[in-house]
C-alpha cells in the first residue's frame, strides 16, 4: 500500500506495541508520507513541515509534541485534509487523498476529524449548541427533521459530559466555560462517527481539573470506539498520560527528531532536545521541582525559520553539540535501538 | 484567612489584606459578592501562588490588591495595608487618585491574564518603556529618555532579551514568549516591591514556561521583591512558591508553606487538585478528575460550598460551613490552615492516599 511513495526515513517500526497483540498492530488508519510543507512570508520563504512520516491506526494514539512554531498545528492540518502539503502524501486506509475523486473524499473529511487548539474561537458564536452539533449531520442530509436533529445532538452531548443534554442545547458559546466549548467541539466531531480523531492542543488553555476529565472522555472514544487519534500537546507529562499505550514523535523545526514508543521516550528520552522537554516540566512536587539536575539548552529562543541553522536544525542550541558533524551536516532519523533519533552523538553510542 | 492581621499592629508584613470582600454589580440593584472575607499576610521576599479553577475569584482578588478593578467591581469590605518603601503603611482601599497613581508600578506592579497578547500593536516595545517611567516617575525623579532606554535594556537583558532586537520592535514581531518576558521587565521597571502575575505562563509550550520560571526565580534573588501569582497550574506553584493559598468559589480554603499544601493538604479540594496534574515521572499514578464544576458564585450551596463535588462529604458539611482551622503555627504568615470540617480527620489525608 505504500508502493506508490517512497520512504525518506526508516519507519518508526511499532514492534514494541505490535508485539503484544494490541491495537497498535491493525493497518494504519492515517498515514502520512514525507510530507512537507513550505510558506511564503513576507520575511522569506519557510519550511514549516520538512518530510514528515506517521501512522495513525486504530484505537491507538499518535502524540506529535515539540514546542511552539515547529509545525505541529501545520501538521495536523495536513493530516486533516484542511492544508495542502507542498510535498508528500497522505493516505487513508492506503488510498492517497490527493487522488480521491469527490466522494471519497468527502468520506475522508467525515472519517478524520479535527479539533481546534482554542475552545474561544472553535465554535461559531451565533449558534446554538444543537445547531452546532449538527451542523454537519444536517449537510450532509443524515437527520430528517429539527426533532431527529436534537435528539441526536442531546446522544452527542451525553457522550461527552454535557449532562443533562437539554440543558445545553440552546446554549450559545459565550454562556458557557472553555471546558464546555471544548466538549462541544469534540461532540460535533463526534457526531461525523470519525475514526481518526486530531486533536490540536486541545488541552492546552484548559484547568487542570477540565484537562483530565476531557482527556478521560477521549480516552473512551479511543478505547470504546476504537477512534485512533492524532494528538497534539507541547506537554510531555500530558503525553505519557494520553499516549500510554501509543507513540510519542518529537518536533522540532519542521522535522520529527525522536519517535518511538511512549513510555520508551518519556521515561528514557535520549534527543537532547526531547531531554530538554522531559526536564522543562513544572512536576507538582517542590522536592522533585527543586532538586536534581536540570538539563539546560544553551538558548530558549527557536531560530528564526527564515534563515535556519546549517548542520543539525537543534545545533544552536544544544548542549551536546560537537564541532565537525553537528553544524555542518543534518543527522538523518534513524533506527536505534527502541526508537527512531536523528543526532548524530547519541546514535553513535 | 486565620485572622492574625486583624490586630492593626505592625508585623512586619509587606502586604497585610484582612476580611476583603469584592463584588460586581450584576444589575441595577444587584451586586455579586465574588471575593469573600479574604484575609492574608505576605512578608516581604515571600513568594505565594494564589491556586483554584477558573472563576473561583483569584483574578479579581489580585485586580482588587492594587485597586485595578474594572468600574463595575468594588472592594466592599476589609482592610489592605501595605508598607511602603517609605516605610509608611497606608490603606490601599482609601489610596487618593493621585496617591494610586504612585502606588502602582513604584510600589506595586501586576502582569495581567493574557496581557502578552494585549500590547498596544502600533508601538515598539521602546514606546511602552518610555510610557511607562513618563506615566509612573513623579517630578524631580524623572528620568531623560536616554536613561530611561538605558534602564530598560539593563531590565530586558536580564530576562535573557536581546535589547537591540526586542526595543525596537513591534509586539507582533516578538514571540508569546518573549511579549510575557518583555511584559515582565516592564512590570519590574520601577522596582516595585510587590509583582502581581496572572497566569503567567498558560498557553505557552514548556520551554517557554521554563524559561519564564528561571528567570524569575533569578530577578526574585537578585532584587529581592514578593511576588503573587496566580495560577492554575500546580506545577509551576510547587516550582515558584514558599506559600500556596488555595481558592474556592471565592474564598482562601487552605493556605500553608508549599511543602504543606503538596505534602499533607488537608483539603479535599487541594488535595484533588494536586491529583488531577499529570506527571512526567514517578510510578505511572494516573491523574484523577474532578467532577463537575465551581458553584455560581452567585447562588452557593450552604455549609461548604465544596460539598457537592466532595467526595469525602458527610450530612452536616452541607449545613455547616467550615470555618478556617489552624494546623499548624508558624510565624511569617506561614500556618498551615485549613477550611474543612474533616480537616484533622487524619485517615482521610494519611501519607500517601495523596499521591503515591
Ligand atoms: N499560513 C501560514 N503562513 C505563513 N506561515 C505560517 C502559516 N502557518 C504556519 N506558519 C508558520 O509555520 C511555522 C509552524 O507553525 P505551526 O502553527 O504549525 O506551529 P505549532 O507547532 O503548531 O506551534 P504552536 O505550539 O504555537 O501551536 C511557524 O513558524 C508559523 O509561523
Ligand atoms: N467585570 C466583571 N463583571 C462581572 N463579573 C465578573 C467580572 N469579572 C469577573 N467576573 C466574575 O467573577 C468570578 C471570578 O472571576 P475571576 O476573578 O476572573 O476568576 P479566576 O481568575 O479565578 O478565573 C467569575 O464568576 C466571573 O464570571
Ligand atoms: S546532532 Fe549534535 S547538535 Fe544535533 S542534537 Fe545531536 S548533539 Fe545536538
Ligand atoms: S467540609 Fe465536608 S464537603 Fe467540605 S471539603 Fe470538608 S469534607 Fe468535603
Ligand atoms: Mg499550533
Ligand atoms: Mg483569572
Amino acid at each position: 500500500m505504500t508502493d506508490r511513495t517512497l520512504r525518506t526515513t526508516p519507519p518508526p517500526a511499532p514492534e514494541t506495541t505490535a508485539a503484544d497483540g494490541g491495537p497498535a498492530a491493525a493497518q494504519p488508519v492515517l498515514t502520512l508520507r514525507g510530507v512537507r510543507r513550505e510558506f511564503d512570508t513576507p520575511r522569506g520563504r519557510i519550511s514549516a513541515v520538512a518530510g514528515v512520516d506517521l501512522d495513525v491506526r486504530p484505537g491507538s494514539v499518535v502524540c506529535l509534541v515539540g514546542e511552539s512554531g515547529c509545525g505541529k498545528t501545520t501538521t495536523a492540518r495536513i493530516a486533516a485534509g484542511l492544508t495542502a502539503p507542498s510535498g508528500g502524501s497522505v493516505l487513508f486506509r492506503g488510498r492517497d487523498v490527493a487522488a480521491m475523486d469527490k466522494r471519497e473524499r468527502a468520506g475522508f473529511r467525515r472519517s478524520v476529524q479535527y479539533i481546534h487548539q482554542d475552545p474561544y474561537a472553535s465554535l461559531n458564536p451565533v449558534r446554538t449548541v444543537w445547531s452546532t452539533v449538527t451542523a454537519g449531520l444536517r449537510r450532509h442530509r443524515m437527520v430528517g427533521g429539527r426533532a431527529e436533529a436534537r435528539g441526536a445532538a442531546a446522544e452527542l452531548l451525553e457522550r461527552v459530559d454535557l449532562t443533562p443534554a437539554e440543558d445545553y442545547l440552546d446554549k450559545y458559546p459565550h454562556q458557557m466555560s472553555g471546558g464546555q466549548r471544548q466538549r462541544v467541539a469534540v461532540a460535533r466531531a463526534l457526531a461525523m462517527n470519525p475514526q481518526v480523531v486530531i486533536a490540536d492542543e486541545s488541552t492546552s488553555m484548559l484547568d487542570v481539573s477540565i484537562r483530565v476529565s476531557m482527556l478521560n472522555t477521549l480516552g473512551r472514544l479511543r478505547d470504546e470506539l476504537g477512534v485512533g487519534f492524532l494528538f497534539i500537546t507541547h506537554d510531555l507529562a500530558v503525553a505519557r498520560y494520553f499516549a500510554w499505550e501509543g507513540e510519542v514523535a518529537v518536533m522540532y523545526l519542521g522535522r520529527v527528531v525522536e519517535h518511538g514508543p511512549t513510555p520508551r521516550v518519556v521515561g528514557d528520552p535520549r534527543h537532547p532536545y526531547t531531554r530538554a522537554l522531559v526536564s522543562a516540566v513544572c512536576e507538582p512536587d517542590p522536592d522533585l521541582a527543586r532538586g536534581g539536575e536540570r538539563f539546560r539548552l544553551r538558548s530558549a529562543d527557536v531560530p528564526d525559520l527564515t534563515d535556519p541553522p546549517p548542520g543539525c536544525d537543534f545545533h544552536p542550541r544544544c548542549p551536546l553539540h560537537e564541532a565537525g558533524d553537528c553544524d555542518t551536516v543534518r543527522p538523518p532519523l534513524v533506527r536505534h535501538r527502541d526508537r527512531s533519533l536523528s543526532c548524530h552523538v547519541v546514535t553513535r553510542g | 484567612m486565620t485572622d492574625h492581621s486583624t490586630t492593626p499592629e505592625d508585623t512586619g508584613a509587606l502586604l497585610s489584606v484582612s476580611g476583603v470582600d469584592i463584588g460586581y454589580r450584576t444589575g441595577r440593584r444587584t451586586e455579586t459578592t465574588i471575593v469573600r472575607d479574604v484575609s492574608l499576610d505576605l512578608y516581604p521576599g515571600q513568594s505565594l501562588a494564589l491556586v483554584g479553577e477558573s472563576g473561583c475569584g483569584k483574578t479579581t482578588l489580585g485586580l482588587g490588591l492594587l485597586r485595578l478593578l474594572p468600574r463595575t467591581g468594588r472592594i466592599s469590605a476589609g482592610r489592605i495595608l501595605f508598607r511602603r518603601k517609605d516605610g509608611r503603611r497606608v490603606d490601599v482601599r482609601t489610596l487618593g487618585k493621585e496617591e494610586l497613581r504612585r502606588f502602582r508600578w513604584n510600589e506595586a506592579a501586576m502582569v495581567f491574564q493574557g496581557a502578552m497578547n494585549a500590547f498596544n500593536p502600533v508601538l515598539r516595545i521602546e514606546d511602552h518603556f518610555t510610557d511607562t517611567f513618563r506615566a509612573h516617575e513623579s517630578g524631580r525623579g524623572r528620568r531623560p529618555r536616554a536613561r530611561i532606554l538605558e534602564r530598560s535594556a539593563e531590565l530586558l537583558e536580564m530576562l535573557h532579551l536581546d535589547p537591540a532586537r526586542v526595543l525596537r520592535a513591534h509586539p507582533h514581531e516578538l514571540s508569546g514568549g518573549m511579549r510575557q518576558r518583555a511584559l515582565i521587565a516592564l512590570a519590574l521597571a520601577l522596582e516595585p516591591q510587590l509583582l502581581i502575575l496572572d497566569e503567567p505562563t498558560t498557553a505557552l509550550d514548556v520551554l517557554t514556561q521554563r524559561a519564564i520560571v528561571e528567570r524569575l526565580a533569578e530577578l526574585r534573588e537578585r532584587l529581592g521583591f514578593s511576588m503573587v501569582f496566580i495560577t492554575h497550574d500546580l506545577g509551576l506553584a510547587a516550582e515558584l512558591s514558599d506559600r500556596v493559598a488555595t481558592m474556592y468559589a471565592g474564598r482562601l480554603i487552605e493556605t500553608g508553606t508549599t511543602r504543606d499544601i503538596f505534602h499533607r493538604p488537608r483539603h479535599p479540594y487541594t488535595s484533588a487538585l494536586i491529583n488531577s496534574v499529570p506527571s512526567v515521572s514517578g510510578g505511572r499514578t494516573l491523574p484523577e478528575s474532578l467532577p463537575g464544576g465551581p458553584p455560581s458564585l452567585a447562588a452557593l450551596p450552604p455549609g461548604c460550598s465544596f460539598a457537592p463535588r466532595c467526595a469525602h462529604a458527610l450530612d452536616r458539611c452541607s449545613r455547616t460551613r467550615p470555618e478556617p482551622e489552624l494546623l499548624q503555627e508558624r510565624d511569617r504568615g506561614m500556618s498551615h490552615a485549613a477550611a474543612c470540617l474533616r480537616s484533622t480527620d487524619t485517615a482521610l489525608f494519611a501519607e500517601g492516599a495523596t499521591r503515591d
